[in-house]
């Protein structure tokens, strides 16, 4: 009797304890013991469709997750469709994602007119939208849309900072300005501004291009003429190429501030020409892979393997793959963070509770901070300068 | 140019253009010298243009024109798709074959640019003599323009199509290498260029590949005038299309082309 006892004990305890576990294992739609189902939407066709290798190098990073055994014992199931850069697709997409394929989250969905055409719809469903593709001011408000938040330092953030550093450095600046004709050209613009404050006046001209124009040599033209020995430059890669080289072949030669949406070398100064770039500022936050001085860096080393290996076909000079590689990591961090407890609403909470954590492909001295009133990962930002070679840094690193 | 000898504007004249200029690229890469990579290039462009004719246009000939647009459109997203599949959407730099250093000490104009409207001048009055004073020309001319009659009088109105797209290709593929090391070579490179064409070509009158040169001219200084001085940057790309419609309204076949009157 009593050998048969203590098995039935064992399988009654086993039975009583099962619930408690299970308690401790919290899932919501998307995600099980097995696998965590993550949305993706990007451009892979279309205009903007350079941007699409970010979803495919994100891929290959959780392919690399999933070959070591995923996270916390659940593999990442990564469902990454298109919308060819355009927001009536994305909202499709997005429904498709939310409602057929049943996504825990949709992570890194590119654009800012995109993310725009559903951040209500993710919201009103209560999905997380999270650490967007886009540098646009307006994903960190926790207030207004608690379930999207943004990740890369944002444009206002990044305009500010140079007009701080004009107004030490050069406080009698003439300042012109180039910008694209859209959302991402005024954003930095009004950063731009709201930095200058009371000292707006500096701006002696600003013009405006289209992103189907060929060419923007007749507005440097009216820029140079202006008289201005500050040159803000806010353009997307080819036209900072365009720019960079008008501006030199007019021997205009300003105090010239690029974007850091156009900091890469291999993709726009050499292009424009190297000689051409020398004393160029700008700014960045993640370690540029065509930039000589991280050859031998262990995190950019590191990165160079993982590409030749899960991504062979991704361009090694492209920027986009470093950063693709760095924010997935970064919600790899986060969904270790949830431990067990994959519901909708601990996603956000873990990804307002990172506390100075860094991916070694950030540069030096940056760092990821949220928390439930700050819904912007990265706030901060190194100043640099061309040297004809690399880019160095200097001062300290600004912002937040 | 394409339309003198096909009768149809071709929408995919820019891809076109945009995937010569990357063989150029790639020949140019590998180490083969500017100007035999150029003449290999038009001579690869022309073979392109023939055999795209032969194999795609062909089958859609006798469809409504319509059709034959949508064709273009499709040939248009496909050549842009294969080139960014290929050589990627990163931006290269196309070499000149002329001088760095500006001609005569101006500021404004670079030796590229001054050379690139030489080559276009020449190809121009190649062009000219090549439809005015070869047989050939004229058969072609008259195969876009009658072909039933030109069948009649024994010309061979399906060679004379694919020799005149393999033509326009030719020219696209020089215009292409022409503008690359200006705007840079990427897939979309000739997007922007395309709607400024469409304008000077309307305003010169289409069939009339002068008349282009002269629309390109008129179409360049009034966006830039009007965009320094009058409207604003905003509003340039609008000077275009505002041009492309008025001439469409006001005069349909331009300043030098030939108004068409169809006797019922």
């Amino acid at each position: 009797m009593k050998r048969l006892l203590i098995p039935i004990a064992a399988a009654l305890a086993a039975v009583l304890a099962a619930p408690a576990a299970l308690a401790q294992k919290k899932y919501d739609t998307g995600a099980s013991d097995a696998e965590i189902k993550v949305g993706n939407i990007m451009p892979y066709s279309g205009p903007a469709s350079a941007y699409g290798t970010i979803g495919k190098v994100e891929a290959a990073y959780f392919k690399m997750l999933n070959e070591k055994g995923g996270i916390n014992g659940r593999k990442l199931n990564f469902i990454s469709v298109d919308d060819g850069y355009s927001p009536p697709r994305t909202v499709e997409m997005a429904r498709k994602l939310v409602e057929q394929d049943e996504v825990l989250f949709i992570f890194q969905s590119l654009g800012t007119g995109m993310n725009t055409a559903i951040q209500k719809y993710m919201n009103v469903k209560k999905v997380p939208q999270l650490f967007v593709a886009t540098g646009a001011t307006k994903w960190n408000d926790p207030k207004d849309f608690p379930w999207t938040m943004g990740w890369q330092p944002n444009y206002q953030t990044e305009g500010t900072i140079y007009a701080h550093y004009i107004l030490k450095n050069k406080p009698n600046a003439k300042i012109a300005i180039l910008y694209q004709n859209d959302d991402y050209g005024k954003d930095y613009l009004k950063g731009f501004k709201d930095g200058l404050g009371a000292k707006t006046s500096l701006i002696v001209k600003e013009v405006s291009y289209e992103a189907t124009d060929p060419t923007v040599d007749s507005q440097m033209v009216q820029l140079q003429a202006s008289g201005a020995d500050v040159f803000f430059n806010i353009t997307t890669p080819k036209f900072a190429a365009l720019a960079i080289r008008k501006a030199y072949d007019l021997s205009w030669k300003p105090l010239h501030f690029l974007n850091n949406v156009s900091a890469s070398v291999g993709s726009v100064l050499v292009p424009a020409g190297l000689e051409k770039a020398v004393g160029l500022i700008s700014t960045q936050y993640i370690k540029d892979p065509t930039d000589p001085q991280w050859n031998k860096d262990p995190a950019v080393m590191a990165w160079k393997e993982f590409m030749a290996k899960y991504y062979p076909d991704g361009d090694l000079k492209d920027a986009s793959n470093i950063y693709g590689y760095t924010v997935a990591a970064a919600l790899a961090q986060v969904l270790k963070q949830c431990g067990d407890n994959l519901t909708r609403e601990n996603v956000m909470k873990q990804a307002a509770s990172l506390k100075d954590f860094r991916v070694e492909t950030m540069l030096p001295g940056i760092k990821m901070n949220t928390s439930p009133t700050d819904f912007a990962p990265i706030e901060s930002v190194q100043l640099i300068k061309f040297d004809g070679k690399e880019w160095v840094r200097f001062g300290e690193v600004m912002g937040k | 140019m394409i339309y003198q000898a096909t009768q149809l504007v071709n929408f995919a004249q820019g891809a076109l253009a945009m995937f010569c200029t990357y063989i150029a690229w790639s020949l140019i890469t590998a180490g083969v010298p500017y100007w035999a990579a150029f003449f290999l290039t038009v001579i690869f462009a022309f073979a392109l243009g023939a055999a795209i004719e032969r194999v795609i246009i062909r089958p859609v000939e006798n469809a409504p024109v319509l059709a034959v647009v949508v064709v273009f459109i499709g040939l248009l997203v496909i050549l842009t798709s294969i080139a960014g599949w290929i050589y990627t959407y990163t931006i290269k730099v196309f070499p000149s074959p002329f001088p760095a250093a500006p001609l005569f000490g101006n500021k404004y104009m670079s030796s590229h640019e001054i050379g690139a409207i030489g080559v276009t001048l020449v190809v121009l009055l190649l062009l000219y003599a090549f439809f005015r004073l070869t047989p050939l020309g004229l058969a072609m001319r008259a195969a876009a323009q009658n072909p039933e009659s030109s069948r009649l009088v024994g010309i061979r109105v399906g060679w004379m199509l694919a020799l005149g797209w393999g033509l326009a290709s030719a020219v696209g593929s020089i215009a292409g290498m022409m503008v690359a090391p200006i705007v840079f070579l990427d897939p979309n490179m000739m997007g922007g260029i395309l709607l400024y064409a469409f304008a000077a070509a309307l305003i010169g009158g289409v069939d009339s590949p002068g008349g282009a040169v002269f629309g390109g001219f008129l179409v360049g200084v009034l966006e830039n005038l009007l965009g320094a001085f009058v409207i604003g940057n905003d509003l340039k790309l609008a000077v275009a299309l505002v041009l492309i419609i008025g001439v469409l309204v006001v005069r349909p076949s331009g300043f030098f082309g030939k108004v068409h009157v169809t006797r019922v």
